[in-house]
């Protein structure tokens, strides 16, 4: 049949998938943020918003917010400067949401007597993709500030390039360990190549063979996300950020933004440094269950990953802007060199 | 005489709270600490099992607020064995009152004993203080602030302005 049509139905479809999963846990995560923090803090957290006397645990409280935010007056300050102050959320979240097709989900499923390929974005430099779409979401942050005409967005959106442009740069080096120990910058390819389980116990998996890079990803990805400790940005309630200026949906889809974003870093880290789809015993699994389960074992490591990344979240407090930078430029910056030298080492030696 | 000055050290930062990695875990060992326990008690009661409450949190206006026996509510005016007010109108309650919020009209008591007594007594308790002056000043033990009553409200400022009949009797007693 028409082989074309089949291929560009089935990517449609996975990219469809993909962006619903980072949507869709980017909405879960709002109320899993409120009850994780309510939990830490021996609270209950929002449980009000029913439907018809059910709460189910303050489940519609995402439908509640939802609702507000498009129903609330989407108010432009007159000092504004129109088209770029509208468009900034939109190139924000836009960036952060393509970026997640990029993230496989499985390895290819045999169906059909022909191959399906789970990752939505077959590309060959899939990482450089994510990282280049995650840079490009800073314009859209530093276009909120600069383009709201108040001096408070114009500060947060300086902040926000000052610390994001420091970790970029810090993010960059730290993961040119584990492609350099992947020998690819396709992230399927890297996550086939943790396939293996070393001296027979332990998985390959990235971490085990660059856990300070993994450390230092999870530092510069947090700060990435703009949320605490790194929340220099937006400063929810004590330092004005750089979406001050902004209601109603516009203000939500930056809120949006930085729950697809953390969703992102975690889908990364899951693929970079925890094996992927990978699960020691499964691969005995029959073909189109074996991917079936990989993308169950990749959603379930990315939200254990979520769970890390809020617990850390709720635990730590946020940083002065001077140990911000000092931390990016002085300690991530030369530790990352560090293990990318010890990596290129290690590699030439044991060749 | 020179002024004596302690100095205060910084407590020296040790080596594993230097790197802050160790005490980053250790801080992620008492939320998850917190976390665990309060899901593990929140899963058993929501299973209907008996189990310690997951949060302090009082879901306040479905649950009445837990006021302490000493609180001081809204006031109770006290009354003698016979029904009669205790109050004799002496107008100390009146007088001490910072707020100015009670208002007494005092009249001849029939009983000779008693001489004097409230022909109304009214407090607005949209003004008063509750400071509990006026259970101080009372020499007969007329007026306490035990109902433990704390949520008044009313659609008007008439609505607050209570008067004696209102005021002897206890929240459960028909009043509210």
């Amino acid at each position: 049949m028409n082989e074309t049509l089949i291929q560009t139905g089935w990517s449609f479809f996975l990219v469809l998938g993909a962006v619903g999963f980072g949507l869709k846990l980017a909405a879960l995560l709002s109320w899993v943020e409120r009850k994780q923090s309510a939990l830490i803090q021996d609270r209950i957290g929002a449980n009000r918003a029913d439907i018809f006397g059910l709460r189910i645990l303050g489940l519609f409280h995402i439908i509640a917010d939802a609702l507000k935010l498009m129903l609330k007056e989407d108010f432009i300050p007159p000092k504004a400067l129109r088209p770029w102050h509208d468009i900034a959320p939109a190139l924000s979240l836009g960036c952060s949401v393509l970026c997640l097709a990029a993230l496989p989900f499985g390895d290819r499923i045999v169906f059909l007597g022909r191959a399906w390929s789970l990752q939505p974005l077959p590309l060959s430099a899939g990482i450089l993709f994510a990282l280049a779409l995650l840079s490009l979401g800073v314009h859209g942050v530093v276009m909120a500030g600069a383009c709201s005409g108040s001096a408070y967005s114009l500060l947060g959106g300086l902040r926000a390039a000052a610390q994001m442009i420091s970790y970029e740069v810090a993010m960059l080096s730290i993961l040119a360990g584990p492609l350099f120990l992947y020998g690819t910058l396709d992230l399927a390819e890297a996550v086939r190549s943790q396939a293996h389980m070393f001296h027979g116990v332990i998985p390959a998996w990235g971490i085990f063979f660059q856990p300070l890079a993994f450390l230092l990803f999870l530092c510069a990805g947090a700060a990435e996300t703009k949320r605490a400790p790194f929340d220099l940005p937006e400063g929810e309630s004590e330092i004005v950020g750089y979406f001050t200026e902004y209601s109603g949906m516009r203000f939500g889809m930056f809120m949006t933004n930085d729950f697809v974003e953390t969703v992102l870093l975690s889908g990364l880290a899951v693929t970079l440094f925890l094996g992927g789809w990978h699960l020691p015993g499964l691969s005995g699994l029959p073909q189109p269950f074996l991917g079936l389960a990989q993308v169950a074992v990749f959603s379930a490591k990315v939200c254990a990953m979520l769970w890390l990344l809020m617990q850390l979240r709720w635990t730590l407090p946020r940083f002065r802007f001077d140990q911000l930078l000092s931390l990016g430029w002085k300690r991530l910056l030369p530790l990352s060199l560090l293990n990318l030298l010890v990596t290129a080492w290690a590699l030439w030696w044991l060749s | 005489m020179t002024p004596r000055i302690a100095p205060v050290r910084r407590p020296e930062m040790g080596f594993s709270e230097r790197i802050y990695i160790v005490e980053i875990l250790r801080g992620l060992w008492v939320t998850s600490r917190h976390f665990f326990t309060n899901l593990f008690r929140h899963s058993l009661r929501l299973l209907g099992l008996r189990a310690e409450p997951g949060a302090v949190t009082l879901q306040y206006p479905d649950v009445p607020a837990r006021v302490p026996p000493r609180a001081r509510g809204r006031h109770r005016l006290l009354l003698r064995d016979d029904g009669t007010p205790r109050c004799v109108a002496c107008m100390l309650c009146e007088t001490i009152c910072p707020a100015s919020c009670i208002r007494i009209i005092a009249e001849e008591s029939p009983d000779i004993s008693i001489e004097k007594r409230a022909k109304s007594f009214e407090i607005d308790l949209g003004v008063c203080v509750y400071c509990g002056y006026c259970v101080e000043a009372c020499p007969e033990d007329a007026i306490r602030m035990d109902s433990g009553q704390v949520e008044m409200c009313a659609y008007t400022r008439e609505g607050l302005r209570w008067n004696l009949r209102e005021l002897s009797k206890l929240p459960d007693q028909g009043i509210n």
